[in-house]
């Protein structure tokens, strides 16, 4: 799923200060998964902000409303008339949300209220671990199940580097060291002598290094 | 602040003088006599040469080491140096590293996209843009630093170029990124081919009016039209690129073995205008793998001889 992480609330409350009427609008898939755009946490920040409000003496009106999804225009069109009722949004969902969202409603401003983190897994409750950086051209097979391009600091392909240790990344020491991982697997595959393969360069024209990315499925499209 | 003009070009466009800078592109492979060769023909003839640094995203010999092999056959070179394929850690090593090698002129860009290139599989790193490559060695000149605020022993202490696309879209926008530019620090500009004249008239008036001509030079950039083709192609395949129809109809409407001498006709006629109008402080010829016309454009051009 895409994990996101809602902004400090000192950045929210710049960002939205110079509005009077603000919608906050949650999104019911991944961010709400992740505790940081759903419906409870639209509940809780708009409180928030009305305290703030109220502390600082502002006239500050806010309406909620959480959609299924911000990334489909069916899902954002629900949000229509709240949206026509405020000066501006404060959108809680991935970066892709927000700008479908903006999209929509060219006459408004529409504030990011969420950092979005990764595409991650949920380790265990409250913990996220980046899994995937959605290079385009998965090449999982060569290692295992387990994605040193988006999990290794330095994006090595052939091998751990010198500066791990006891199966921990150099750069953050509660990491695991993703080759370490690696060389688990195989290990327990009976496999650990197919890691002398010579891995080539990628290809990182799939990724967004070649340019924002479409996907165009002929046999869905109207 | 900045005292001492930092290079020879920086003196003359102090001056007041038109100045003429030129192109030289290094060559894939290492060899350095072609850079020497290609000096050769601009010795003189010009004021400083631009070398490119792996322009259209194809390797070639590093612009820092073209740049010193021009500097050891006497021309002064202006640096060019794209955020594509460094780091801001790279980056800065280089600067440091190309001022302690006599370097003095840097032009800060972006670069071409890699996808353009010969190896379009490669990862990009745009780690930091041209406006804050303009900023950072701005920084180092002025304020003695690098990126993280180090002090530098030895501070480079660059002129600063930067680049300006008259002809990219939207218009209403170049200006503005002019003004960012010249803000960030950039001393002087070298803008994209001229052709449509017309265009860079108006953008030309519109920077004067925001008072920018004031505060930076601007060379017009001009390449000869070596074809019919090669007009052509351009007009359709070079992104930000604008060959008005009637050039392409004038190339393509001479007899293919006076099409050249139609190309420098044309930028000759090009110079000309471009030196009549106000804040144009010189010109810079890109003639793209065509140095040995530089010295005829310029002389015909009755640009020569040069300070």
């Amino acid at each position: 799923m895409i994990v996101g992480e809602q902004k400090p609330i000192k950045e929210i409350l710049n960002m939205t200060a110079p509005h009077h009427r603000l919608l906050v609008l949650g999104c019911g898939t991944c961010v709400k998964t992740c505790f940081a755009g759903g419906e409870d946490e639209v509940a809780a920040l708009a409180s928030l902000l009305r305290l703030a409000s109220r502390k600082d003496g502002r006239s500050l009106h806010i309406e909620e409303f959480t959609v299924e999804r911000q990334c489909e225009d069916a899902f954002i069109a629900e949000a229509a008339e709240a949206v026509a009722r405020n000066e501006a949004v404060l959108s809680l969902a991935c970066g892709a949300g927000v700008q479908a969202v903006a999209r929509r409603f060219p006459r408004f401003r529409v504030l990011p209220g969420v950092n979005t983190t990764f595409l991650g897994v949920l380790e265990h409750r409250g913990v996220f671990t980046e899994e995937c950086s959605g290079c385009g051209d998965c090449q999982l097979a060569l290692f295992g199940g387990v994605c040193p391009f988006s999990r290794c600091a330095k994006k090595l392909l052939n091998g751990p580097c010198g500066g791990s240790r006891n199966g921990k990344c150099e750069v953050h020491a509660d990491t695991d060291c993703v080759w370490h991982l690696i060389i688990e697997r195989f290990t327990a595959l009976g496999r650990l002598n197919d890691l002398r393969t010579y891995v080539p360069p990628k290809n990182w024209q799939p990724s967004l290094s070649g340019g924002p990315r479409k996907l165009i499925r002929e046999d869905h499209t109207l | 602040m900045k005292t001492e003009p930092a290079s020879r070009l920086e003196r003359l466009l102090s001056q007041g003088r038109f100045v003429v800078t030129a192109e030289c592109g290094p060559p894939r492979g290492a060899n350095g006599d072609v850079i020497r060769r290609k000096g050769a023909l601009l010795k003189g003839a010009v004021d400083a040469v631009n070398v490119t640094d792996n322009q259209t995203a194809i390797v070639r010999m590093s612009s820092i080491a073209a740049a010193k092999h021009l500097l050891d056959s006497g021309i002064e070179p202006v640096m060019q140096m794209v955020t594509r394929d460094r780091n801001r850690i790279a980056l800065q090593s280089d600067i440091l590293g190309a001022y302690a090698l006599g370097i003095r002129n840097i032009l800060c860009l972006s670069g071409d996209h890699q996808s353009f290139g010969s190896q379009p599989d490669a990862l990009n790193v745009f780690d930091i843009d041209s406006m804050n490559l303009i900023r950072t060695v701005r920084t180092m000149r002025e304020g003695g630093t690098d990126m993280s605020g180090h002090p530098l022993d030895d501070p480079p202490k660059m002129f600063i170029g930067a680049a300006a696309n008259p002809f990219a879209d939207p218009f209403e926008y170049r200006v503005l990124r002019l003004a960012k530019k010249i803000d960030a620090g950039a001393d002087f500009i070298q803008t994209q081919c001229i052709y449509n004249l017309e265009r860079f008239k108006k953008w030309m008036e519109m920077a004067s009016g925001e008072g920018l001509t004031e505060k930076v030079h601007i060379l017009a950039g001009v390449t000869p039209l070596k074809s019919a083709g090669m007009a052509k192609y351009m007009a359709r395949n070079v992104a930000g690129m604008d060959i008005p129809e009637a050039i392409l109809r004038r190339m393509a409407g001479v007899p293919k073995e006076n099409a050249a001498g139609e190309g420098i006709a044309i930028c000759l006629e090009t110079i000309a205008a471009l030196r009549e109008m106000p804040g144009v402080h010189g010109i810079h010829i890109m003639a793209i793998e065509w140095e040995e016309q530089v010295r005829p454009i310029v002389e015909q051009a009755r640009l020569l001889p040069r300070p």
